[in-house]
């Protein structure tokens, strides 16, 4: 029989967790930092707004473009927050969470043997998103003595003659970094003077500790070529709702939604529902979440610069990304013999892309109780087995 | 009243055992001033006291809890503040408000037992001047008390790793 599978998804990488994921099953009692997902429930009156829709029979799709009222509350909120302006009708796409959006924004605008940036360490699913479409995805480096912010000379450096996009996630997921306005205004002038497309996730936007926010699309010349992904699981507690947002220029809009009426047809009703009662009242829930992710970050901080495991303080997102250097063992190695040892799950920088490695991607998602007892874990860890 | 302030009561109504060294860490700020502003705050009468939440049903002592309305003649002067005064100083009541709508005053009463909240009502609060009424309400169970719910509820499960 002939091989079905196709050169495209055999050449994409399976995940660098497998092996991890299946031993942690195996385990009792594991304190996982290995999950990228709040350990809060979605706030009740979300749930509340959902129920109730789906009693009245909420249940059939909605529009393509996600339901009207949840277009303008998303619009409305991204202008009063972070200043930028989308038309809810032609500008604006309610997506099956940020992955639906970031894979529809990078088909829409890649052809074959396009060049897509992709800053690094970063999300594992941006560069297979881009080999799918059938570009080529460039790593660029973000650096750990820039605090891990995008610098840009380094990407400059990336740039070819074939470079169509850039792909950032700032606030980081695994570094936590944080680019502020002047920051993504270097960046801005590389994308502008190189005439380029800039694929903005700024998913964890509301987890950002200090300040406000800058949006990539709020920097002056970038709305009209940035596709500025967004969507409510990380700030909503809303994972399993699969609810996000693609925003782009009118033409790169409807090009994602074509695919995304082929692809998806619409995100689901329910989840759009309880989006909307977020945006309409959940404001101080949200806040109140995010300063609880404050709190644990600095408590958890503190305590890996204490073990001997050298952290910046991630300045947004929930994850902190400490160094192994000092302790002699790679970051495969360290994450390996950590859930063998001591039941506490991390992951490897390695699999998070360039500069991730030595590295490991701490989610401090989960209680303070469960925090506490994993540092106290982590440097038994260390006492036993530095050299 | 700042921020870290706000931060700080928040911390310590969840859990009022941190030690000031925890709480300077999780508040961005130094110990010394953390216990700068407990003092404070302690002053300033905004933190009352540090308790402990207690399921009492869970701890099986057996005592009876009720919340008592009371429908009160409001006095000349003082409105409803000397009976409340009065009310406050007894023991059994751990809680006393004034509400609105067709009773005045709430009473959150314990006792050993139902015939002990019975008597209290019938003997002291009853017959009190000013107090037209009662209404006594035994508490069968409680589901949820200042903010902590009781109701035993695994949390979802969540996969080991996602990315």
């Amino acid at each position: 029989m002939r091989d079905f599978v196709s050169r495209r998804a055999r050449v994409i990488p399976p995940s660098g967790i497998r092996k991890f994921f299946d031993l942690a099953l195996t385990m009792e009692e594991v304190i996982s930092l290995g999950v990228g997902e709040p350990d809060f429930c979605t706030p009740w009156n979300l749930c509340e707004a959902s129920i109730y829709s789906i009693e009245q029979g909420g249940t059939s799709y909605t529009p393509n473009r996600g339901i009207q009222p949840l277009r303008e509350a998303v619009s409305h909120w991204l202008s009063s927050h972070y200043g930028v302006n989308y038309n809810p009708d032609t500008e604006m796409i309610i997506t099956t969470g940020v992955s639906e959006g970031l894979d529809i924004a990078i088909r829409a605008v890649t052809d074959p043997g396009d060049e897509l940036i992709v800053a690094e360490p970063s999300y594992v699913s941006y560069s297979p998103c881009v080999t799918l479409a059938g570009g080529i995805p460039i790593p660029v480096e973000c650096l750990e003595k820039d605090h891990f912010k995008l610098r840009a000379d380094c990407l400059m450096e990336a740039i070819s003659p074939k470079t169509k996009a850039i792909i950032i996630n700032f606030p980081n997921n695994p570094t936590g970094a944080v680019m502020r306005r002047e920051d993504l205004m270097a960046i801005s002038d590389v994308v502008i003077d190189h005439d380029l497309l800039l694929i903005s996730d700024e998913v964890y936007s509301e987890l950002t500790y200090t300040g406000t926010h800058a949006s990539a699309a709020a920097i002056e010349g970038m709305q009209e070529r940035t596709i500025l992904l967004n969507g409510f699981s990380k700030a909503y507690a809303m994972t399993g709702w699969r609810i996000g947002y693609l925003c782009a220029p009118r033409e790169l809009c409807d090009a994602a939604l074509k695919i995304h009426q082929y692809v998806m047809l619409c995100a689901p009703a329910m989840g759009q529902v309880a989006a909307l009662e977020g945006l309409r009242r959940g404001e101080e829930e949200k806040d109140r979440m995010v300063q609880e992710y404050r709190v644990r970050r600095n408590l958890f901080v503190e305590g890996l610069n204490r073990i001997g495991l050298p952290c910046h303080l991630p300045e947004g997102a929930f994850y902190a990304f400490p160094s192994v250097d000092n302790t002699g063992l790679s970051d495969l190695e360290f994450a390996e013999r950590l859930l063998k040892d001591e039941h506490v799950a991390v992951v490897p920088g390695s699999v998070l892309g360039q500069g991730g490695k030595n590295h490991l991607r701490c989610a401090y998602a989960v209680s303070r109780k469960d925090l506490a007892e994993a540092i106290k874990r982590m440097a038994h860890f260390i006492a036993t087995n530095s050299h | 009243m700042d921020e870290k302030d706000l931060l700080l009561l928040r911390l310590l109504e969840e859990n009022s055992r941190l030690s000031p060294d925890e709480l300077a860490i999780m508040a961005e700020i130094t110990g010394e001033e953390v216990q700068c502003r407990i003092a404070a705050l302690e002053e300033a009468k905004i933190i009352r006291s540090y308790t402990t939440i207690i399921d009492w049903e869970r701890a099986a002592n057996g005592e009876v809890a009720a919340i008592i309305e009371l429908k009160v003649n409001p006095e000349r002067d003082y409105g409803y503040d000397r009976i409340a005064d009065r009310l406050a100083n007894f023991r059994e009541v751990k809680a006393l408000r004034l509400v609105t709508g067709v009773y005045d005053l709430q009473l959150h009463v314990t006792g050993k037992t139902m015939q002990d909240v019975a008597r209290f009502v019938s003997e002291y609060i009853a017959p009190m001047d000013r107090i037209r009424e009662t209404a006594t309400h035994i508490i069968m169970k409680t589901y949820k008390e200042n903010g902590q719910n009781f109701c035993e509820k695994e949390p979802g499960e969540r996969l080991p790793y996602s990315l």
